[in-house]
C-alpha cells in the first residue's frame, strides 16, 4: 500500500518495445520503395490508357495512396513497433473520418457520375 | 518521460509513472492527430464536393502542373526519411546527425512550402483566386491549411535544431523528436492523400 | 414519477458516515503551498481542483445569462403580437440563448464536473497536463466573453444555434453577429478539444495501480466516452466555422450558392459534429446520476459492465444518426430511411442505462437527498425526452414536427430535464467534496420541486402548440390558432424555474455563511460513498491522494469499508477513519502555477476581433500567442525551489488546433538536467 511499491503496469502490452525498430539502411530502403510507389502514381498521368479509362485510373491509384499511407503510418510512426493503444487510437480517427465523409459524398452523388 | 525512467523507475502518483507505459505526451500527441483526421477529412470531402460544381473558371484542374507538384510531393515524401533518420540518429546519440538531419528536414519542408508559394502564384496570375469560384476557395483552403501545418512543422523542427546545438537535447529526451516526427510523418500522409485525391484524379 | 413522492427528508449527514468533524478548515480547499490565496493564485493556477471551480462558476454565470435570454424569449411569447422584442432583436435572443446555453452552460458545466472528480476517481494527483488544463479553461472563458461582448459591438449571432449557410452569409446576416459566432466558437472549440486530450490521456495513463478500465466508475467512464466524442467531433465544427468565416471575411465560395455552392455542406458538417454533441451534454449527467443513484439506494449499479457498454455504444452510434436533422432538407429517401433506422436503435443502449438506474433503485434502501431526487428526475424527464426523440425517427411524423415547438419541446427534456438536472444533482452530492460545507437540504428540495414543476409548466405545453403547428424561431404568432393560453402557461413555468434558480443561489450563500458562523464542518464522507473521491478529506487538499492507492475493485472505498458476511450482507470491516487518507501533504510535488495559460489564451479572441474588425490586431494577438507558447515552453513548469525532477507535463499538448502546433518543442527546452 505504499507509494514506493511499483505494482506492475497493468495494461503494459508485453510486446511493447520487443521488437527493434528499423535500421537507417531499412529507412532508406522504405524511401527508396516510397518513391518508386510515387513515380508509378505519377506514370498514371502520362499514360493515354488511364485518361481514357477512368475507373482503372482508379484503381491503380487509390491502392497505391493506401500503401503509400499504411508504410509511412506503420514504419516512419512506429506503429507497427509501438504500442497498440496508439494504432487504436489513430485507426479509429481515419476510419471514422472515413466513414462519416463518405455517407456525406455519397448523399451528394459526388461518386456517381 | 523516458528520460526519467533512465534514472529511476517512477512509482505510481510521482511524475513519469504510468499505467499503460507509454509517455503522457506521445499518447497525448496520438489523441490529437487522430482528431486531426477528421480535420483534414472534412477539408478534403469539401474538395471534393466542390471541384466539379464551378460555374465560372478556371478550374484548379485546368491549372495543374503535375510534374512540378510530383517533385515537391517527392521532396515532402523525402523530408519524412530524414526526420526519421535524425530520430534514428538521436537515439543512438549521435547529437551530430541529428542535427544535420533536423535540420534537411526543415530545409526540405521550406522547399515544399516555396513550392506551394509558387505554384499558387502561377494560379492566381492564370486568374484562379481564393474567391473565383467553389473549387477555388476549397483547394486554396484544403492546400492551405496543409501549408500551415508544414509551416508549424518547420518551426518546430528549427526550435528541435537550435535546442540540440544548445546542448538541451540530450539522448534521454530523444522521445521529443519522435513527437515532433509524428506530427511531421502525419503531416506528410495528409499530403499522400491530397496528391492523389486532389492532384491525379481528375 | 411516483418513486419520487416518498420523500425522505432525512438528514444527509444522518446516513452512517465516519465521525462528522475533521481538522481541515472549512472553505479551505484551496491551500496549497506557496501562494495559495487571493485572485492571483486563481488566475495561475494549474490545479485541476481549481480550474473545475472556475469552470463551474464561469458556467454558471453564463447560467444567468442564458436564463435572462430565456426569460426575455417568454415575455415576448406571453401574448400574440408581443412587443417586447422586435424581430431582428428576438433573433439574436433566441440564438444566443441557445448558444449559450449548450457552450457555455451545459459543456462548461460537464467540463467542471470532469475536471474536478476524473483525476480523483481514478486515484491521480492531477491531470496529465495541468497547465494545458488551465489554459482550456481561460480559452473557454474568453471565448464566452468574446461571444457575449458582440451584444455591444453591433449585435450577436442571428441565425440559430445552428448557424445555417448560406443564411448565415452576409447578406441574408448583415451584422458581425455571425463572425463572433464562427470565431467565438472555434475559441471554445479549442479549449474543449484541448481539455478533452487532457482527460483521456489522464484516464488512459494515470489510473492508480490496479484500477483496470473495467473498475473504473461509471463517471469516470462516461467523462471519457464524452472526451473521446469531443476529440473526434470538433474538428468537424471547426471545419465547418473556419468555412463560414472565410466567406463571410474573406470572399470564399462554400456556401455561396449563386456560385456553385451546395446549402447541404454545412448542414451535415454541423450535424455530424452536432449529434456526437448532444451525447457530448448528457453523458456527463448520466455519470453523474449513476454515482448519485447507488450510493442513496446503498445497492452497487445494477449491471456495470451493461452501464459502460451502452454509454460506448451512444459514443459510437452517435456518429451514425446526424442526418436525422435533416430529414426535411431533402437528402434523399435512401439517407432518410437509414438514418431513421440507426435514430431507432440508439433508443436501445439509452433504454438500457434508464432499465440500470431502476433495476439499482429496486429493492434498495432508498434515501431522498436533494442529490437524489436530481437523480431521480432526470430518469423521468430523460425517458419523456427520449421518447419524443424516437418520435423524431420516424420521418413521416417528424417532418409535421420540423421547425415547430415540438422540436424545443424534445430537446429542452433532454438538456434541462437530462444534463441539468444531473448537474443539479451533481452539484448537492459532491458539495461537500468541493467545499467542505453541505448545501441546505431544505432549500435544496424546495429548488428540486420548483424546477421541476417549472420545467414541466415550460417545456410540457411545447408538445402541444408545436403539434399544432407554432414555428419555433418565430418571433410572434397571430392571435386565434389556440397558442395564447398554452404560452401563458410556458411563461409562467419559466419564471418558476427562474424562481428555483434563485433560490438555489440563495443556498449557495446562505449554507456558506450558515456554516462559517456556526462552525459547521462536513465530516469525511458525508453519503458514505463508494469511489475513490471520498477517501480524501474533505475539501479536497491540493495533492489529492497522500499515497496512491491501490485498487482491487470497482467501489474500492466502499470495498475498504464493507465487507460480506456469511449469508453475503454487507457489514462494515473498517471505520471509516481508518480507511480515509490522511490530508499529508508530505513528500508530494505539485506543479507551480503559471501565468501563461491565461496569456495564451487571451491571445486568441485578439485574433477573433484582428480578424472582424481590423487585421493589425490579429497579428498582435499572432505574436503574443507565439510568445506565449513559448513563454510557457521556456518557463521552468516546476517553482525552481521545489527541488524535484518534476516538470509537470510536457509537450504534445500542442495541437488542437493549428496555432498550436509551436507548443512541443519550445516546451522540451525546459526540462533536461
Amino acid at each position: 500500500m505504499t507509494a514506493t511499491e511499483h505494482a506492475p503496469p497493468i495494461e503494459h502490452d508485453p510486446t511493447d518495445h520487443v521488437h527493434e525498430h528499423p535500421s537507417d539502411a531499412q529507412y532508406v530502403l522504405i524511401a527508396a520503395i516510397l518513391a518508386a510507389i510515387t513515380a508509378l502514381e505519377v506514370a498514371t498521368y502520362y499514360l493515354d490508357f488511364f485518361k481514357k479509362n477512368f475507373v482503372a485510373l482508379l484503381v491503380a491509384l487509390i491502392p497505391m495512396m493506401i500503401v503509400k499511407f499504411g508504410i509511412v503510418a506503420a514504419f516512419f510512426m512506429h506503429l507497427k513497433f509501438d504500442n497498440k493503444l496508439f494504432r487504436r487510437i489513430f485507426i479509429t480517427g481515419i476510419l471514422l473520418a472515413t466513414f462519416v465523409y463518405m455517407i456525406v459524398l455519397f448523399t451528394f452523388h459526388v461518386f456517381s457520375h | 518521460m523516458t528520460d526519467v525512467a533512465v534514472h529511476h523507475d517512477p512509482a505510481p502518483g510521482e511524475h513519469g509513472w504510468t499505467q499503460t507505459g507509454v509517455s503522457n505526451e506521445k499518447l497525448g500527441m496520438w489523441v490529437f492527430l487522430g482528431s486531426e483526421c477528421l480535420l483534414f477529412g472534412g477539408l478534403i470531402s469539401t474538395y471534393m464536393l466542390y471541384k466539379r460544381t464551378a460555374v465560372k473558371g478556371p478550374l484548379p484542374h485546368d491549372l495543374y502542373d503535375i510534374p512540378f507538384t510530383s517533385v515537391s510531393s517527392f521532396v515532402l515524401l523525402m523530408s519524412s526519411m530524414t526526420m526519421v533518420l535524425a530520430l534514428s540518429a538521436i537515439q543512438r546519440g549521435d547529437h551530430e546527425r541529428c542535427r544535420v538531419w533536423l535540420a534537411t528536414t526543415a530545409l526540405l519542408g521550406a522547399v515544399f512550402i516555396s513550392g506551394q508559394v509558387y505554384e499558387f502564384t502561377g494560379f492566381v496570375k492564370h486568374g484562379m483566386g481564393y474567391t473565383t469560384n467553389t473549387a477555388a476557395s476549397s483547394f486554396y483552403t484544403l492546400t492551405g491549411f496543409h501549408g500551415v501545418h508544414v509551416s508549424l512543422g518547420i518551426v518546430m523542427l528549427m526550435s528541435l535544431f537550435m535546442m540540440s546545438l544548445r546542448g538541451r537535447l540530450p539522448q534521454q529526451r530523444s522521445e521529443v523528436v519522435e513527437i515532433v516526427g509524428l506530427y511531421w510523418h502525419f503531416v506528410d500522409v495528409v499530403w499522400i492523400l491530397i496528391f492523389t485525391v486532389v492532384y491525379l484524379i481528375p | 414519477m411516483a418513486i419520487i413522492e416518498a420523500p425522505d427528508s432525512s438528514a444527509p449527514l444522518a446516513l452512517p458516515s465516519g465521525g462528522t468533524v475533521s481538522a481541515h478548515q472549512a472553505l479551505g480547499v484551496f491551500s496549497r503551498p506557496g501562494q495559495s490565496k487571493g485572485w492571483r493564485s486563481w488566475i495561475t493556477s494549474v490545479d485541476h481542483k481549481r480550474v473545475g471551480v472556475l469552470y463551474g462558476a464561469s458556467a454558471l454565470l453564463f447560467f444567468c445569462v442564458g436564463g435572462v435570454e430565456a426569460l426575455l424569449i417568454r415575455l415576448q411569447l406571453v401574448h400574440a403580437n408581443g412587443t417586447v422584442l422586435n424581430a431582428a432583436q428576438y433573433n439574436q435572443v433566441f440564438t444566443m440563448h441557445g448558444i449559450t446555453m449548450i457552450f457555455l452552460v451545459v459543456m462548461p458545466l460537464g467540463a467542471a464536473f470532469m475536471n474536478y472528480l476524473m483525476p480523483l476517481q481514478v486515484g491521480a494527483r492531477d491531470v496529465a497536463f495541468p497547465r494545458l488544463n488551465a489554459f482550456s479553461f481561460w480559452c473557454f472563458l474568453f471565448g464566452g466573453l468574446f461571444l457575449n461582448s458582440s451584444w455591444f459591438l453591433g449585435g450577436a449571432a442571428d441565425g440559430g444555434w445552428f448557424g445555417y449557410a448560406p443564411n448565415t452569409n452576409p447578406i441574408f446576416s448583415p451584422s458581425h453577429g455571425m463572425d463572433f459566432y464562427a470565431l467565438g466558437l472555434l475559441i471554445t472549440g479549442i479549449a474543449s478539444t484541448v481539455g478533452a486530450i487532457n482527460l483521456i490521456v489522464t484516464v488512459i495513463n494515470l489510473r492508480a495501480p490496479g484500477m483496470t478500465l473495467f473498475k473504473m466508475p461509471v463517471f469516470t467512464w462516461m467523462g471519457f466516452v464524452t472526451q473521446l466524442l469531443i476529440v473526434f467531433a470538433m474538428p468537424v465544427i471547426t471545419v465547418a466555422l473556419f468555412l463560414l468565416m472565410f466567406d463571410r471575411n474573406f470572399g470564399a465560395n462554400f456556401f455561396n450558392v449563386n456560385a456553385g455552392a451546395d446549402p447541404l455542406l454545412w448542414q451535415h458538417l454541423f450535424w455530424i459534429f452536432g449529434h456526437p454533441e448532444v451525447y457530448i451534454l448528457i453523458l456527463p449527467a448520466f455519470g453523474i446520476i449513476s454515482e448519485i443513484i447507488p450510493v442513496f439506494s446503498r445497492k452497487p449499479i445494477f449491471g456495470y459492465p451493461f452501464m459502460v457498454v451502452s454509454g460506448i455504444a451512444i459514443g459510437f452510434m452517435g456518429w451514425g444518426v446526424w442526418a436525422h436533422h435533416m430529414f426535411a432538407s431533402g437528402v434523399g429517401p435512401l439517407s432518410v430511411a437509414a438514418f431513421s433506422v440507426s435514430t431507432m436503435f440508439i433508443a436501445v443502449p439509452t433504454g438500457v442505462k434508464i432499465l440500470n438506474w431502476v433495476a439499482t433503485m429496486y429493492g434498495g434502501r432508498l434515501h431522498f437527498t436533494t442529490a437524489m431526487k436530481f437523480a431521480v428526475g432526470l430518469v423521468a424527464m430523460f425517458t419523456i425526452g427520449g421518447l419524443s426523440g424516437v418520435t423524431h425517427a420516424v420521418s413521416p411524423s417528424d417532418l409535421q414536427q420540423t421547425d415547430t415547438y415540438y422540436i424545443v419541446a424534445h430537446f429542452h427534456y433532454v438538456i434541462f430535464g437530462g444534463a441539468l438536472l444531473g448537474f443539479f444533482g451533481g452539484m448537492y452530492y459532491w458539495w461537500p467534496k468541493v467545499f467542505g460545507f453541505t448545501l441546505s437540504e431544505k432549500l435544496g428540495s424546495w429548488h428540486f420541486w420548483l424546477v421541476l414543476v417549472g420545467m414541466n409548466l415550460t417545456f410540457g405545453p411545447m408538445h402541444i402548440v408545436g403539434l399544432q403547428g407554432q414555428p419555433r424561431r418565430t418571433y410572434t404568432y397571430e392571435k386565434g390558432y389556440g397558442f395564447e393560453f398554452w404560452n401563458m402557461v410556458e411563461t409562467i413555468g419559466a419564471f418558476v424555474i427562474a424562481l428555483s434558480v434563485l433560490i438555489m443561489f440563495f443556498n449557495i450563500f446562505s449554507s456558506r455563511a450558515k456554516a462559517k458562523r456556526e462552525h459547521l464542518v462536513v465530516g469525511d464522507d458525508p453519503w458514505d460513498a463508494r469511489s475513490l473521491e471520498w477517501m480524501v478529506p474533505n475539501p479536497t487538499p491540493a495533492h489529492n491522494f497522500d499515497e496512491v492507492p491501490i485498487v482491487t475493485h470497482l467501489d474500492e472505498f466502499w470495498h475498504r469499508k464493507y465487507g460480506e458476511d456469511d449469508r453475503g450482507r454487507a457489514v462494515r470491516i473498517a471505520a471509516t477513519a481508518d480507511v480515509m487518507q490522511k490530508g499529508d501533504p508530505t513528500g508530494v510535488h505539485l506543479p507551480s502555477p503559471s501565468y501563461w495559460p491565461i496569456v495564451i489564451a487571451a491571445s486568441l479572441p485578439l485574433i477573433g476581433y484582428g480578424i472582424i474588425f481590423n487585421l493589425g490586431f490579429a497579428a498582435l494577438g499572432g505574436f503574443v500567442l507565439f510568445l506565449g507558447i513559448y513563454g510557457l515552453g521556456l518557463e521552468p513548469s516546476t517553482d525552481p525551489d521545489a527541488a524535484h525532477d518534476h516538470d509537470d507535463h510536457g509537450p504534445h499538448d500542442d495541437g488542437h488546433d493549428e496555432d498550436h502546433e509551436a507548443a512541443p518543442d519550445a516546451e522540451e527546452v525546459t526540462v533536461d538536467d
